[in-house]
């Protein structure tokens, strides 16, 4: 169970909204490397003009300080030789405060604009020029096309995990209700690896996801208690409080009741979905937190321990993503790129240590150190991993 | 002037025939019925006298708050940088008067460090050669610093989890001093939680505020010991329009709308039991909460800035709300961005703990950064040690069941620790605190 639902959750508003089409001018922008040198400008973005600071610049890093003086929401663009494309923007700018915007821009023309009340054509939108320099590096691949590649593959990754939960779970629901503990107990974590591989999609469905695989510290007082984790209590009571009783046959029915429906609402919802690049990142990032928040710590799974199940699928899926935008960063960011194949390389290494037949090492018998040891690779790899956005999308 | 109210335990500290060994509790007990009026000026106690020419320190240095008053100082008392609260539980085998007199000895005591004197009729450095000293000596030289010391009462000082009403207090117990209900996502820790009593000491200096839990400890060896206890630096809110509003350690400015000491009415209306709320000892009390509010700061590191500032709805640099303006602009709620969506989201927190998403609720937030060294992990054990003064507790019941059913900040906290005090009023000269619960 996520804690809470990412405000950048995939199907949500995509928080960074730089246009992908803008990607084939930029590069990644690495903010915190002190070699790096940007230039700055400022942007007075008031109700009728568009004032920057400067109109040109020599190609690379540059950072737009956008300032909304006026009284409505504002936008800043930055637009491509053509005055529509769109290279880099910075959206939602509420009045009176300003927003950075941190660009790569390869040489050549541009345009800048402003775009008070978030309608209409805008105004102020002036000619800004890059000039030439020797680090300055061309880009030349049609990354639209690799992008809407990714984007089908992971589409079609998604509504495969759900297709295999939906019959996971429909078999593991027969065992439990039949008493057949051991199948269920069996079935528990290799079914919930097809959730965990797209945890982040399934937590923005809002409502589903509190009612598949809320913990019992998530409830509050008088909730009704639903989905995985209130089975799992039922099949692993070992670890339960003093007192507490099996569930009756009909409190087991209607859990897998819901459980097979609610799955089976969430296989509706995620027929057709499309992802920008950005979703696509932070649902790698976003993964990757779950694992750092809840696996890591043996907190997901406190009746069944099997937390390391959950921990290579959030895995997986993260490495799906990346996977898909790999081709991409490849060309804008290749030190990133290699990183990246590096640290995922080594946590994968990690966690096959931890292999046994099947399945994995319950937490419960893990050694202090190995989690230690898989918590800082968790953080090893969330570093690089969270430039990634910055470095396709920036 | 002080008046020891236990003065007549005087003599047997002052007899420099005190074993040994050190100050034996009843000798604990005179010391801390030492007349102020007795140590008076070139006495080694007056700290403040000595360091008012050592340090030339800045003005929070040498801020001083009277202990005794209407109220109890450390609530609306401008929030001092640094914290050591303390929870306690009495011994087993204390009686309703050996806790009467712990109240007592630590209100001297209280009353004396609040006003930059040490412990004791003979401090840390001028009593019987032949004794441990009455005060640890860690102050000595130091300004006071704005020393505030608070104490409270918890559920169970009233009756114990099985129903023992140990000290004949069951009937007086408030109706509404219990254990705050489970909140989604409560991870606690029952060793970081609860307690008879607590003390809440602040200071502009570290050493000032661990010395006066530490001493105050002692004083109760035997009566009441330590149940846990926690360090604060960094005061993330301002309780005072004087004050900047400092940043907690996701780096964001907080308590920009909390309650400032300058609003008397709200303070009136929010902070202060009122002798129509009941019970009649509590008037002029309040209700302190506290949470311990473990944060994941390696994954919020890690998440992009446009999450960071949608999570709390304000700017990470000047802390506008992200509807624009300045930081003590208003929120516009409904000001709408891109796809019309709010500016503020319907997760964000300032929009969730905003007093108009809770009937108008407002709490006296008094909490502080803390960093305990790290987990087993590798990750700072990192968070806010939460504490709010409020009428009553469902006050915070209610902001804190909507934040945690909802705020996108639940991903990045988790409550590890949890208390509910009740705070009586401030303490004439002359009587103890608390002493109308007992009356």
């Amino acid at each position: 169970m996520p804690r809470a639902f990412r405000s950048t959750s995939l199907l949500g508003v995509s928080l960074l909204s730089a246009s992908v089409l803008g990607v084939g001018l930029l590069t990644g922008c690495v903010a915190n490397d002190p070699a790096a040198t940007h230039t700055a400008f400022t942007v007075d973005s008031s109700q009728t003009a568009c004032a920057v600071s400067a109109n040109e610049a020599p190609a690379g890093s540059i950072r737009f300080t956008v300032t909304n003086s006026g009284d409505q929401v504002t936008e800043f663009y930055l637009l491509a030789a053509d005055g529509k494309r769109i290279v880099g923007e910075a959206e939602n700018i509420g009045p009176g405060l300003s927003r950075d915007l941190v660009v790569q821009l390869d040489a050549g023309s541009y345009f800048t604009a402003c775009k008070p009340g978030m309608s209409g054509d805008g105004v102020g939108k002036a000619e800004f020029t890059a000039t030439k320099t020797d680090a300055a590096a061309t880009l030349n691949v049609d990354l639209a096309a690799q992008i809407d590649t990714a984007n089908s593959n992971y589409a079609s990754y998604v509504s495969d995990q759900i297709d295999q939960l939906v019959t996971g779970t429909d078999t593991f629901a027969a065992a439990y209700l039949a008493g057949d503990f051991g199948a269920a107990r069996s079935f528990y974590a290799p079914t919930r690896v097809h959730w965990e591989r797209v945890e982040t999609i399934a937590e923005s469905f809002g409502d589903l996801d509190p009612k598949l695989d809320l913990r019992e510290a998530d409830l509050e007082e008088g909730q009704d208690w639903t989905g995985w984790h209130a089975i799992e209590k039922d099949l692993w009571p070992a670890d339960a409080e003093a007192g507490f009783e099996a569930y009756s046959t009909q409190k087991r029915a209607a859990l897998t009741g819901l459980l097979v429906a609610d799955t089976a609402t969430l296989h509706e919802k995620v027929q057709g979905l499309n992802f920008t690049l950005s979703q696509q990142t932070n649902g790698a990032i976003g993964l990757l937190d779950e694992v750092a928040t809840g696996k890591v710590t043996g907190e997901e799974e406190i009746w069944s321990h099997t937390d390391l199940w959950d921990f290579q699928a959030n895995v997986d899926g993260a490495q799906k993503l990346y996977d898909g935008v790999r081709p991409i960063l490849l060309q804008t960011d290749a030190d990133l790129a290699a990183s990246l194949d590096g640290e995922f390389a080594a946590l994968q290494t990690m966690l096959d240590a931890q292999r046994v037949g099947d399945g994995f090492t319950l937490y419960t018998d893990l050694d202090p150190g190995a989690i230690r040891a898989l918590a800082d690779q968790v953080n090893a790899l969330g570093e690089p991993l969270n430039r990634l956005t910055a470095a396709l999308v920036l | 002037m002080t008046h020891g109210v236990t003065g007549s335990k005087r003599a047997e500290s002052a007899d420099l025939a005190v074993p040994a060994r050190g100050l034996s509790r009843r000798g604990l007990l005179g010391l801390a019925g030492a007349s102020v009026a007795g140590i008076g000026m070139g006495v080694a106690g007056d700290r403040a006298a000595l360091a008012a020419s050592a340090t030339p320190e800045m003005a929070s240095g040498s801020a001083e708050y009277p202990f005794y008053g209407r109220h109890q100082a450390g609530i609306v008392t401008p929030a001092q940088d640094r914290l050591h609260f303390a929870a306690f539980d009495v011994s087993a085998g204390t009686t309703r008067a050996e806790l009467i007199e712990l109240l007592q000895d630590w209100t001297i005591a209280a009353a004396s460090m609040s006003a930059g004197r040490d412990v004791g009729e003979y401090g840390a450095v001028s009593g019987p050669y032949d004794s441990p000293p009455e005060d640890t000596g860690e102050a000595q030289g130091l300004p006071t610093a704005g020393l505030t010391i608070t104490f409270g009462f918890g559920p169970t000082l009233f009756e114990t989890a099985d129903g023992v009403d140990r000290f004949g207090l069951v009937r007086r117990r408030p109706a509404e001093l219990t254990s705050l209900p489970h909140f989604p996502g409560d991870d606690l820790d029952v060793g970081r939680s609860d307690g008879d009593l607590c003390i809440q000491a602040c200071s502009n200096d570290p050493q000032v505020a661990v010395h006066a839990i530490r001493n105050l400890s002692r004083i109760a060896f035997g009566r009441a010991a330590l149940r846990w206890s926690q360090l604060g630096f960094g005061r993330t809110s301002s309780t005072s329009t004087s004050q900047a509003t400092p940043r907690n350690l996701f780096g964001f400015k907080d308590g920009t709308a909390n309650i400032k000491a300058e609003e008397p009415d709200v303070v009136t209306a929010q902070v202060w039991v009122s002798a129509a709320d009941g019970p009649a000892w509590l008037a002029g009390g309040s209700y302190l909460v506290a949470r311990r509010i473990r944060m994941t700061i390696e994954t919020w590191d890690r998440s992009i800035l446009s999450e960071q500032e949608a999570v709390f709805g304000r700017t990470k640099g000047a802390g506008a709300p992200l509807s624009g303006g300045t930081e003590f602009s208003e929120p516009d709620f409904a000001l709408a961005g891109r796809a019309d969506q709010p500016l503020i989201g319907a997760a964000a927190h300032v929009r969730l703990a905003h007093p108009a998403q809770n009937n108008g609720t407002k709490l006296l937030r008094r909490g502080y950064n803390f960093v305990d060294g790290n987990d087993e992990l590798g990750r700072l054990e990192a968070g806010l040690f939460f504490i709010s003064f409020q009428r009553s507790p469902a006050q915070f019941a209610a902001v804190q069941l909507n934040l945690a059913k909802h705020d996108a900040l639940n991903e990045y906290i988790r409550h590890v620790g949890s208390a509910l005090f009740a705070v009586p009023a401030g303490t004439p000269e002359g009587s103890y605190v608390g002493a109308p619960l007992f009356a």
